[in-house]
């Protein structure tokens, strides 16, 4: 028979206010299986535990009811206290007496009664209780990190650093993502290569990190500590090993093809090396336009390559990783232009995107850094920006803010003033956000120093007149609308998600947003954890993020990696789904409903009437499973249950509320 | 052979007869067939929502009710005026969104309101989704090759865009892809959603004629022979106001500014003197001569071969 014992908590007048102590006190006594009950102004504070601890000795209590706030609060602390006791810890049930009762009641009768309801209930439950185990594994002391921008970069070397082995994947044929493609950094104008390229070397030569750049994740199989992550090596058509990045392939190569490192303003050939500081230096074949590939004709890289690295037979190749976390560090995608046709962009070739800008004001970019037209190489006289373009827009853009732009823009104005001072820089905003350390003090410059004029309203419309761009748009602050023959126009695009997001976030088995932005498992006090263990994310693909709020957070992801993998076990929690084998039909339906891939089939042989029946039954794995009882509902045999929340557990609370 | 059900409008009776005379004229010749509801009134334009919101959704109410009582159009409600798509689809959007305004409507009808259902449908909409570019290109006998079009939306037809929805509200396609199937080219142009001014071409005459102005001269720039319209309020403006724009662009004008279906008719072989073309301020001799001189040409080119 259980001895249960019943602690009832004043919680000063939190409780006691509204509900009348003593007569809970009273009818616990009369409850089923119960021995002992006693009240304390705190049960939580050190004198109240130790009088719990002193009670389950003297009075032989198996089971304990603490009455008293939510189980959110204070559940782990009586579980350690019971566990002090020699108890185990999941011999505890918690009455909410207050969120559940004193708080949100005024009736002292009232309240009483459904108090002494709440107790019973628990009563009831905790009856029923089993001792509960969690099981220990190993870690896997390697982590995975998808994405080789800054983020991935940061959060690689961090984790290296700490002595842990780093396998840094990316799916470009380099190393350095967007923040490559900068040209200078706000607030201080560093050179956005020159402080980005050390630390893609760095990462590149660090002992612990091995890179494979070129590559995407496939698949993700296991949980956290014991992740397994199934990695397509694409292939290049170059041996990397061979491949000295001398560049006579590209310098011979006779097909010329679109730079997407410089978003289409200056070509590259079909086989390259995207950018001069790359990292791995290595070429890469371009298969959609190689002639060889297309035509069956060329090989002019084979014959002028010393190393005779070209291997046009090269596949790809699938690597098997075993790790025991998972940093996620994607990055971002441009917004969609395509929705505003009044901005002409993609029409009109002057009409261009901020990171176009990047490449057209940086000095190893398509015109050496010198700001002139797409169109016809002239220098612009006028230049016009519009920022919020795709941001804060929820007519046809997002409703975000994409938090870069407002000092992209600043910078943008700036370098305009800067290398054209004869030149005319008109920014047109809604609001200018500037909110990190020296942010304002930057925007301040380029308005009171460098001259550019900021002008409150949006454009309506920008159309080609001539040589010109009519913009068309609006001075909020006179009430007047404006019209502005520009050179150049600039669109502050927003930032967002990667296209392929959402697939990854499937794949790895992670949540996202509406915006298919990953999400973090809690925003303030988790911002780096998913809500599976062991995946952590870091940079934009979580959010928009200027770099250092991107390194920030990589840092942060990094840290609790190297936490996790420091460890030489796990525990698992005890608190998890069970299946009763001997009523499972083996339909299934439960692992199709899991979240966390951790129920599978299983054929079990049994002896029926004396003969041997094969037949598959669901398990579950203890080590990936949260716990969060959505297979129970799912269950038509009632075969799952939930370990401390059991049917039997259940109905006894239910019987024991309306009795 | 899809039938509508039409709902013309007072401009098709009035200053756009040619809008509905060329209307008749082609669709014959393109497959579909209009049956006029009866008793129709005015759509709520102008002159009442200028007044009265509640008098211009129960006027646009009434039609719909009609149109939804009117069993001989199956395949939607036809409406070539741009003016009267805008208020019944804003009616539409309006009644469904509030409870008061549609009870005020029913009582002024002194009916409930049946007409939410209704498929309404703007011209370019039948044009270019029901016929199809491809039907209008075997349906073409005298190919506009040759000829710049400079496709003029206006801003009631595709906006605001989540009543509309048709087509982009900032670069629509529908009348291009109707005027590229008759052979002539749909120029790129910078004015295809401006405003034409509206009604204000009686009240501020000068603010037309500037808006006007814009308009013609980035046709012009465009390399545009004319405009096409799928607007009565738009073609009135524009063909009617040249004088005064010519006066501000201190040059002579004659753009000349063609309803979608005058420009349907050219190709499908109505005769011009049949498309309503005499009702126009500006005169279209231009436009005729260009394709008169085209089809010279060709056939002296034929008679040379």
């Amino acid at each position: 028979m259980p001895r249960i014992g019943v602690f009832v908590c004043w919680c000063g007048s939190n409780i006691a206010g509204t509900v009348d102590i003593a007569r809970v006190v009273e009818a616990a006594k009369d409850m089923p299986h119960v021995v002992y009950v006693e009240d304390n102004k705190y049960t939580c504070s050190e004198p109240g535990q130790a009088s719990l601890r002193a009670s389950v000795e003297e009075h032989e209590l198996d089971r304990v009811v603490v009455a008293a706030c939510s189980p959110r609060m204070h559940e782990p602390t009586f579980r350690k206290t019971l566990e002090t006791a020699g108890l185990n810890n999941y011999l505890l049930e918690v009455a909410n007496l207050r969120e559940h009762c004193s708080w949100v009641h005024s009736d002292k009768d009232d309240g009483t009664e459904k108090a002494i309801d709440l107790v019973r209930m628990a009563v009831a439950k905790v009856a029923y209780h089993e001792p509960l185990y969690s099981l220990s594994f190993p870690v896997t002391k390697r982590a995975v990190v998808i994405g080789g921008g800054i983020a991935g970069i940061q959060a690689a070397l961090d984790i290296a650093d700490s002595g842990h082995e780093v396998v840094l994947v990316e799916k470009t044929p380099t190393l350095g993502g967007r923040m490559a493609q900068l040209d200078k950094t706000f607030p201080t104008m560093d050179c956005s290569a020159c402080i980005l390229t050390p630390k893609m070397v760095d990462a590149a030569q660090h002992p612990n990190i091995t890179l494979m750049a070129y590559s995407e994740v496939e698949r993700l199989d296991g949980y956290v500590g014991n992740f397994k992550v199934t990695v397509r090596q694409k292939a290049r058509s170059v041996d990397i090993i061979k491949c000295t990045g001398c560049g006579i392939c590209f310098e011979k190569c006779p097909s010329k093809v679109p730079n997407e490192f410089d978003l289409g303003l200056a070509d590259r050939k079909a086989i390259y090396v995207p950018f001069p500081q790359a990292v791995p230096n290595k070429a890469t074949i371009d298969r959609e336009h190689c002639l060889y590939y297309t035509r069956g004709r060329c090989r002019v890289c084979e014959r002028v390559c010393e190393a005779g690295a070209i291997v046009f037979d090269q596949e790809d190749e699938l690597v098997e990783i075993e790790a025991g976390a998972v940093v996620v560090a994607t990055g971002y995608e441009q917004f969609d232009h395509s929705v505003y046709g009044e901005y002409g962009y993609g029409k009109i070739p002057d009409v261009i995107t901020g990171l176009e800008f990047e490449r057209l004001v940086n000095a190893s970019g398509p015109t050496e850094g010198k700001i002139k037209r797409p169109s016809d190489g002239k220098v612009p006289e006028t230049i016009v920006f519009i920022k919020c373009v795709g941001s804060r827009d929820e007519s046809k853009g997002v409703g975000y803010c994409s938090r870069t732009c407002c000092m992209y823009t600043a910078k943008h104005a700036l370098q305009t003033r800067e290398k054209l001072p004869g030149s005319r820089v008109l920014v047109y905003y809604m609001d200018v956000r500037t909110a990190g350390k020296g942010y304002e003090e930057f925007y301040k410059r380029t308005t009171e120093e460098y001259g550019a004029t900021y002008v409150r309203g949006r454009v309506s419309r920008v159309y080609q007149k001539g040589d010109k761009l009519v913009v068309l748009g609006e001075d909020t602050l006179l009430a007047r609308p404006t019209i502005v023959e520009a050179d150049l126009v600039v669109l502050a695009m927003g930032m967002a998600a990667n296209e392929g997001a959402g697939d990854l976030a499937r794949l790895l088995g992670i949540s996202y947003d509406q915006h298919n932005f990953l999400t973090e498992a809690h925003p303030k006090l988790r911002p780096v954890e998913t809500n599976t263990a062991g995946i952590f994310l870091a940079g934009s693909c979580q959010g928009p993020k200027d770099i250092p709020d991107t390194v920030a957070q990589a840092s942060g992801s990094a840290a609790k990696v190297a936490a996790l993998l420091s460890r030489e076990s796990l525990q698992t929690e005890a608190q998890i789904a069970n299946v009763n084998q001997e009523l499972c039909s083996g339909c299934l339906w439960c692992e199709t409903t899991c979240p966390y891939k951790a129920i599978s089939a299983k054929t079990i042989t049994e002896r029926v009437h004396g003969k041997e029946v094969t037949r598959t039954v669901a398990e579950v794995n203890p080590s990936l499973c949260h716990g969060c009882g959505a297979c129970l509902p799912a269950c038509r045999d009632g075969a799952m249950n939930l370990l401390g929340f059991t049917h039997q557990q259940i109905l006894a609370e239910v019987e024991a509320v309306w009795r | 052979m899809k039938t509508y059900s039409y709902y013309p409008g007072c401009s098709l009776e009035g200053t756009a007869r040619e809008y509905e005379i060329s209307l008749r004229a082609v669709a014959p010749l393109l497959g579909f067939r209009l049956e006029e509801m009866h008793d129709w009134s005015c759509c709520g334009s102008t002159p009442a929502h200028a007044t009265s919101h509640r008098l211009a959704v129960a006027l646009a109410a009434r039609n719909l009710n009609l149109a939804a009582a009117h069993d001989k159009g199956p395949d939607g409600l036809a409406v070539p005026c741009a003016a009267c798509y805008s208020r019944l689809k804003i009616a539409v959007s309006d009644l469904a969104r509030d409870a008061k305004l549609r009870a005020d409507t029913e009582e002024a009808m002194g009916e409930a309101w049946r007409g939410g259902a209704v498929h309404i449908m703007a011209l370019p909409e039948i044009l270019a989704r029901d016929v199809g570019p491809e039907a209008i290109e075997r349906a073409t006998v005298e190919p506009l090759n040759g000829i710049k079009v400079a496709n003029y939306y206006g801003c009631l037809l595709v906006r605001p865009p989540e009543m509309t929805g048709f087509d982009d509200p900032e670069d629509p396609q529908t009348l291009d892809e109707i005027v590229r199937a008759t052979g002539a080219e749909a120029v790129d142009w910078s004015h295809k959603v401006d405003c034409c001014g509206g009604s204000l071409s009686l009240s501020r005459t000068s603010v037309v004629s500037k808006l006007v102005a814009d308009i013609i001269d980035a046709a012009q720039i465009a390399g545009a022979d004319c405009i096409v319209t799928a607007c009565p309020m738009c073609h009135a403006n524009v063909d009617t106001r040249q004088p005064l724009a010519a006066k501000i662009l201190g040059r002579r004008l004659e753009m000349p500014v063609l309803y979608i279906t005058q420009l349907l008719g050219l190709a499908l072989g109505v005769p011009a003197r049949q498309l309503g073309f005499r009702s126009h301020l500006t005169p279209v001799t231009s436009l005729l001569r260009k394709l008169q001189d085209r089809t010279r040409g060709r056939a002296s080119g034929e008679g040379g071969s």
